[in-house]
């Protein structure tokens, strides 16, 4: 069992949960990701890493409250227990020797793009971090973000209520267009990801993007979490989650991040109408 | 008790020409609908009548038949003489997993194809006998149950990478020898394949988790949630978490798939993910459960061996009604053993011989249909059977909402990455000679890791081999 340390609400429907995993804050590293069993009849779940502190034992990650997991994982608290909690696993995120790099962190996004930003940060990359959400209330991490020594921050959000009101690929346009960037990192919901790579292609900026497919065990055994990268296929758990953005098949990744829906919001009305016979 | 006969007299034993006593099994139209276990086991009575038909001969040839070389003759011997308890004793002295042994080995290509009176008759049912000894132990409480002598602590202790059946033998051997032994295992339920892969209706998880517990009560520790090259890297635990050796039974957790247009449309599985699913995560019992399964009405299973026929198995089981199984050889090659293939017909599903999947279609993502085209085997390939070969514009269309892919599996790179030392084949197996020893000094390696796919037996042989070199390597002189 894995105790909860501490649990913040960071807006309606976004949660932060910190855990302690003293083994797995030891080697956790920007971009990498763990997998979560909330209780005995849960499913497995990947999360990706907002923040860990090796010499405090325990690692951290912020969720949106979408379906049967996050609702329960929503009910806990301080001094609960996680069943499993596996990891880290995938391949950091690459840092360093990357000149100037646009970070555009989007949604529940922005909490793994804070770590990678600031890795960059202290690899010495130059880091402009342009965060996007649909209204302020779901905007994330904006003080933490402001806290590292980036070169800039943009806010932008749907609807206005924060920063610009526009979508996160405006600013990156102008970014790319003005010469400003070297690599882009995008990491968010697959059709941002997918935008912001379409708009950095047309300058030739090299782009990754981390990508957040379906997955069982989280190792490699199953498959789940295929994308297909440049024709090929690629296990998003081993080979990623990180991959070049100007070669993922985003429909794909869309598609297969679907195939569920059903049976989630089926798992998720039985779990929020109260039936708690198996928490 | 020994078994005696009308008038109360002790029965002698004479090797009985008797047929091969048969055992119950769960009728065909019953299994379609539950995953509760297929065979019955023997009864007491069934058992020692099968027993009896053991001609105890004086160089007997079942026990080279075994990768673990247990004992058969002796303890079948005190089955004859009606000495259970001491049968047990026997069995758990070279395997530490009997009830697994006799429900998943395949015995048919093992002791009993050594067996002298399948010569001319069919051979003396070992692999039920080990099952009914087994299921007697585990009856017990745990404090009654068969436990072998443990050597005194030897003060050394090993890491074993993994819980599936190399590293639960090698586990149980060390443990025996006298050694503090850590099984780390990815998952969160210790047992590798034998709770992922092999459905509860031909291995009940209760029942693995009983022999597990066996070992954890000879003092193995099991550490789950715990992936080694990732949370700990081989080098660590060797340095700073001080384990004199490592043995790495990782399995050969990668699936292959076909490499065909369509592949990762929505619908279709590796047999490792369906598998997965269903046994480790229970997705038959969602909602109940978390995870779900896509429930396919008309299931294609692709491949030939006991992956492919337990995930055919399991989609009907999960509702389909039809299940296909396509393969491209003939029912003679296939490599699965031959009651799970004869299982299988039985409850249903539908064998399409000769063909091979071309291409999976799909509509809105998902899967809507697979064209296949009819092959013929030609002359044998490397492995000795025939090779089949494509029959030119014979494409045809099969209508399916679901594809499992049961064509096999590759070296896991996850653990080797964070191991430069380890030398690996250029498959990426992990290179290990005949005692399983690695290019790691004190780093052993056995089961499919090595071999690639195999069977559980094999690899619980390749963890006893490991468990013996290990002993040696920690205890020598330094």
């Amino acid at each position: 069992m894995f105790e909860i340390l501490a649990t913040r609400q960071l807006s309606d429907s976004v949660f932060e949960m910190t855990v302690a995993a003293p083994a797995i804050a030891r080697k956790a590293a920007a971009g990498q990701f763990f997998i979560l069993r909330v209780d005995d009849r849960g499913e497995r779940v990947p999360f990706t890493f907002s923040d860990w502190s090796a010499d405090e034992g325990w690692i951290r990650f912020i969720f949106m409250r979408v379906g049967a997991t996050t609702h329960k994982l929503t009910h806990l608290a301080a001094g609960d227990s996680l069943a499993d909690v596996v990891g880290p696993l995938g391949v950091p995120s690459h840092t360093g020797g990357l000149g100037r790099v646009a970070v555009i962190g989007g949604g529940v996004g922005a909490a793994v793009a804070y770590p990678v930003a600031r890795a960059m940060c202290a690899a010495g990359d130059e880091v402009t971090v342009i965060l996007g959400a649909r209204n302020a209330d779901l905007l994330i991490l904006e003080e933490e973000f402001r806290a590292l020594p980036l070169k800039g921050l943009v806010v932008m959000t749907d609807d206005g209520t924060a920063g610009e009101k526009g979508l996160v690929t405006h600013p990156l346009k102008t970014m790319c267009a003005a010469g400003e960037v070297d690599h882009a990192m995008a990491i968010g919901p697959a059709i941002m990801m997918k935008f912001c790579a379409a708009t950095t292609k047309e300058f030739g900026v090299p782009t990754v993007v981390s990508l957040n497919p379906i997955m069982v065990d989280g190792t490699g055994m199953c498959g789940a979490c295929r994308v297909t990268v440049g024709g090929e296929t690629k296990f998003g758990c081993i080979d990623g989650p990180d991959f070049d953005g100007h070669l993922v098949d985003f429909e794909e990744l869309m598609s297969r991040q679907r195939i569920y829906v059903d049976d989630e919001r089926e798992a998720d009305t039985r779990y929020s109408k109260g039936c708690s016979c198996h928490l | 008790m020994s078994p005696v006969d009308d008038t109360g007299a002790p029965i002698r034993h004479r090797a009985s020409r008797a047929p091969r006593i048969p055992m119950a099994e769960r009728p065909a139209v019953e299994r379609r609908v539950t995953f509760d276990e297929v065979g019955f086991g023997y009864t007491a009575e069934e058992a020692h009548g099968e027993a009896m038909r053991c001609l105890q001969c004086p160089n007997p040839t079942c026990i080279d038949g075994c990768p673990v070389h247990i004992d058969i003759k002796s303890f079948i011997a005190k089955m004859i003489e009606g000495d259970d308890r001491g049968a047990v004793e026997v069995l758990k002295s070279r395997n530490a997993l009997p009830a697994v042994c006799g429900r998943v080995c395949p015995q048919e290509e093992q002791c009993e194809a050594s067996c002298v009176l399948g010569r001319k008759n069919e051979p003396v049912a070992i692999g039920r006998l080990e099952r009914f000894l087994g299921d007697l132990d585990l009856s017990c409480e745990l404090d009654r149950r068969c436990r072998p002598e443990l050597a005194p602590p030897s003060g050394k202790r090993v890491a074993i990478v993994g819980s599936g059946p190399s590293g639960l033998a090698c586990a149980g051997q060390l443990a025996q020898l006298g050694h503090e032994v850590t099984i780390f295992e990815s998952l969160h339920v210790p047992g590798g394949v034998l709770v992922y892969g092999i459905p509860e209706f031909r291995l009940p998880k209760d029942l693995v988790a009983a022999e597990i517990e066996m070992l954890v009560e000879l003092g193995v520790k099991i550490v789950t949630d715990v992936v080694i090259g990732a949370t700990y890297t081989i080098d660590e635990l060797m340095a700073g978490e001080g384990f004199d050796a490592v043995f790495i039974g990782s399995g050969a957790g990668l699936p292959v798939f076909m490499g065909i247009p369509g592949e990762n449309l929505n619908g279709v599985y590796s047999a490792n993910e369906f598998l997965t699913r269903v046994n480790l995560m229970r997705a038959y019992e969602f909602p109940t459960s978390d995870t779900p399964v896509w429930r396919g009405r008309k299931v294609a299973v692709v491949g030939g061996g006991n992956v492919a026929m337990d995930s055919a198995r399991t989609a009907l089981r999960l509702g389909a009604e039809e299940v296909f199984l396509v393969y491209r050889r003939t029912e003679d090659e296939m490599p699965a053993r031959k009651e799970e293939v004869h299982h299988a017909q039985q409850e249903g599903v539908e064998f399409k011989m000769l063909c091979s999947p071309l291409e999976i279609r799909g509509r809105d993502g998902f899967v809507t249909g697979l064209t296949a085209t009819r092959m013929e085997l030609g002359e044998p390939d490397a492995s000795g059977r025939r090779a089949p070969v494509c029959v030119l514009d014979s494409d045809f269309e099969i209508e399916c909402d679901t594809v499992i892919m049961a064509v096999g599996t590759r070296a896991n790179p996850l653990l080797s990455k964070a191991a430069p030392g380890l030398e690996l084949t250029r498959r990426g197996y992990i290179v290990a000679d005949d005692e399983c020893a690695t290019s790691m000094p004190g780093v052993y390696a056995g089961g499919d890791i090595v071999t690639g796919a195999a069977t559980v037996i094999l690899a619980m042989g390749a963890g006893k081999t490991a468990a013996r070199a290990i002993d040696s390597w920690v205890r020598r002189e330094r």
